[in-house]
């Protein structure tokens, strides 16, 4: 208990650290790590707790980032394009129900797959509607702040937000009927959950953060293409290691995995340059062979042995 | 019935389409074989099966550069090196995770994304991010089949390479076919990919099953990118499409099932073909995802309604 109370201290100082060092590289990489923070956290509530694993998360991250970035283009000044975090994670809701009403009549990889294929017809929409999106050539916006401690605390209170949701939600009753579904999605329904709608009720909490995330994006880095932000390898398996890599379905993997997934990515990339991702896609294979519980799943394994022994 | 000049070209026009949408179809089955083959046996979905492509297009592209060895010359000996790479990545990579319990069933499927990260960025290293093409003199050729319908008359052009990776990849297809109908290791497969228990019980050795499946699969669709070679353009990141048409096409064949997964391939052809000449260029790719969709929805079966439903 106090090992874990050591690793949630250690934790929380990265996460203050740049409150204290006013240093802007390392604030960066903690908003990022945030940032992939409330990914994780959205993503582990849908495929890790509930058991729908989804690669179509890009559709929502893109989706609430262009909701801001059309609006904001379209005239709303850019302090208030804060409000899109809220606008985006809703526009992202409602996607995500179309999604939800189309792919949970499937069930495993074909959930997964027709999850996939929607985020690319929607990364096509958006790279073809050019008279709504502006196509290839992106949204620019200009970004509200230039001190980066705004960026940090946004994306700290968001980060938070989703995880104490997420935890709330996981300690209620809808919370145990989500471990059910995914357990065993037949012996749920004859329980009498209804199976469609908690799934959905799971999907729409995780949409809602991912396209919060997606409007975070664009108000932080100002720019944003369909490529980028529509993006499965870049968005959805991204969003899906930062959670394996910490350990699916566990309270504290999603940010363990995200702090360990933003500056790994960014050792590489500065150490290794070009080809950086070929040592990345050699870390996941290791840790898909050696640790398939994650980094806390595979600690919280060891704990219960120990206790059992 | 006489025809107009304009109605003639359009008849043409759509000739012309349907012809197009075949040959890449022919293609795109021999792509959706191996999937579908490997989905059967091992009931993962390999998202690294393009990329496996691009290996083997690279393969091609070498074998012609340095040695001038013509891509189909080269066809046996890159389907060989790519049986011994699929073995080798299910040896080494796919079985140990296969064994291992987990919370979720999609370790594999995160595997293969990054032994594809893990391909393409390899490939853009040693081979940077350059497009290349393999020069072949015959890369534009084309027959003329020239007709009359309606008292006007029509040519029709077929691209020869899209023809000849047609007629080797139905080769291929029906090889398979009876591979898997007519000899003892093809008949074990199969078994594997019914009952996997089953099969073991009856003496079947299903971890060798599932090493030669993996194998197959690799090689046909190193094969399709060998044939793949002369008519289109290479580049490190080219497989993440190919990987996206070949799960479309193993769904609208319905999963394990060898002719829908060539039936597969010929609607997905002809759907991008049809679809970017009378709808729009920049949905193409959005078609085949629009059927694989409704085929997913509506008939989870495959086309052919046999294959296993999710």
């Amino acid at each position: 208990m106090t090992r874990r109370r050591l690793a949630a201290a250690g934790l929380g100082l990265f996460l203050l650290l740049p409150l204290l060092l006013q240093n802007a590289y390392l604030t960066h990489m903690a908003i990022l790590s945030l940032l992939w923070v409330v990914l994780g956290v959205s993503w582990n509530l849908l495929g890790g707790y509930t058991g729908q694993v989804s690669y179509g998360h890009a559709a929502f991250f893109g989706v609430g980032a262009y909701t801001t970035g059309l609006l904001v283009q379209a005239g709303l000044p850019p302090l208030l394009a804060w409000s899109g975090l809220l606008l985006g994670g809703l526009a992202a809701m409602v996607v995500a129900a179309v999604v939800g009403w189309i792919c949970f009549r499937l069930r495993g990889a074909y959930f997964a797959l027709a999850t996939l294929a929607l985020a690319e017809v929607l990364r096509l929409v958006a790279v073809n509607w050019t008279r709504l999106t502006g196509g290839a050539e992106g949204v620019l916006i200009i970004p509200a702040f230039t001190e980066k401690a705004w960026f940090y605390l946004i994306v700290l209170a968001l980060a938070a937000a989703a995880f104490l949701s997420v935890d709330a939600v996981m300690k209620s009753r809808a919370g145990y009927y989500f471990l059910a579904i995914r357990e065993d999605e037949d012996c749920a329904e004859s329980l009498g959950i209804d199976t469609r709608r908690y799934k959905l009720y799971a999907l729409l909490l995780s949409a809602f953060f991912t396209g919060a995330a997606g409007s975070f994006y664009l108000n932080y880095l100002g720019f944003i293409d369909p490529n980028i932000v529509f993006s499965v390898p870049n968005v959805s398996i991204m969003m899906i290691l930062v959670t394996m890599l910490g350990g699916a379905a566990t309270r504290w993997g999603p940010p363990v995995g995200a702090v360990v997934f933003t500056l790994v990515s960014e050792a590489f990339r500065a150490w290794v340059g070009t080809g950086h991702l070929v040592f990345f896609g050699a870390l996941i294979i290791a840790i898909v062979i050696f640790f398939p519980h994650g980094i806390v799943g595979t600690l919280e394994e060891r704990a219960r042995r120990a206790a059992r022994a | 019935m006489e025809l107009t000049p304009q109605q003639a070209g359009q008849v043409e026009l759509l000739a012309q389409v349907l012809i197009a949408g075949l040959l890449l179809g022919g293609l795109y089955s021999l792509i959706g074989l191996g999937m579908s083959l490997i989905m059967g046996v091992m009931r993962i979905i390999n998202l690294a099966h393009g990329e496996l492509m691009m290996v083997a297009m690279y393969a091609a592209f070498w074998a012609f550069t340095a040695w001038g060895l013509d891509p189909y010359a080269a066809l046996p000996g890159v389907m060989a090196v790519m049986f011994l790479l699929g073995v080798g990545v299910e040896r080494g990579l796919l079985r140990p995770v296969m064994k291992a319990e987990a919370v979720l069933p999609q370790n594999q499927v995160l595997l293969t994304v990054a032994l594809g990260l893990v391909l393409s960025n390899l490939a853009q290293v040693l081979f940077s991010a350059d497009y290349r093409s393999v020069p072949v003199e015959y890369a534009t050729k084309a027959l003329y089949w020239d007709l009359e319908v309606g008292g006007q008359p029509l040519s029709l052009s077929f691209s020869v390479p899209s023809l000849v990776a047609f007629g080797i990849a139905f080769l291929l297809g029906a090889g398979l076919f009876l591979f898997l109908r007519r000899t003892d290791l093809g008949r074990a497969l199969r078994a594997t990919a019914q009952d996997r228990r089953a099969a073991a019980l009856l003496g079947v050795d299903t971890d060798h099953m599932t090493a030669v499946t993996f194998g197959l699969g690799t090689a046909l669709v190193g094969a399709a990118g060998v044939l793949l070679a002369p008519v289109y353009y290479l580049y490190p990141q080219v497989g993440g499409q190919f990987t996206q048409k070949a799960f479309v096409i193993t769904i609208l064949g319905g999963l394990g099932d060898i002719p829908g997964a060539v039936l597969g391939g010929l609607v997905l052809g002809l759907a991008e073909s049809l679809g970017s000449a009378y709808v729009s260029l920049g949905y193409k790719d959005a078609f085949g995802f629009v059927i694989f969709l409704l085929v997913l929805v509506f008939m989870p079966r495959g086309l052919l309604g046999r294959g296993r439903a999710g």
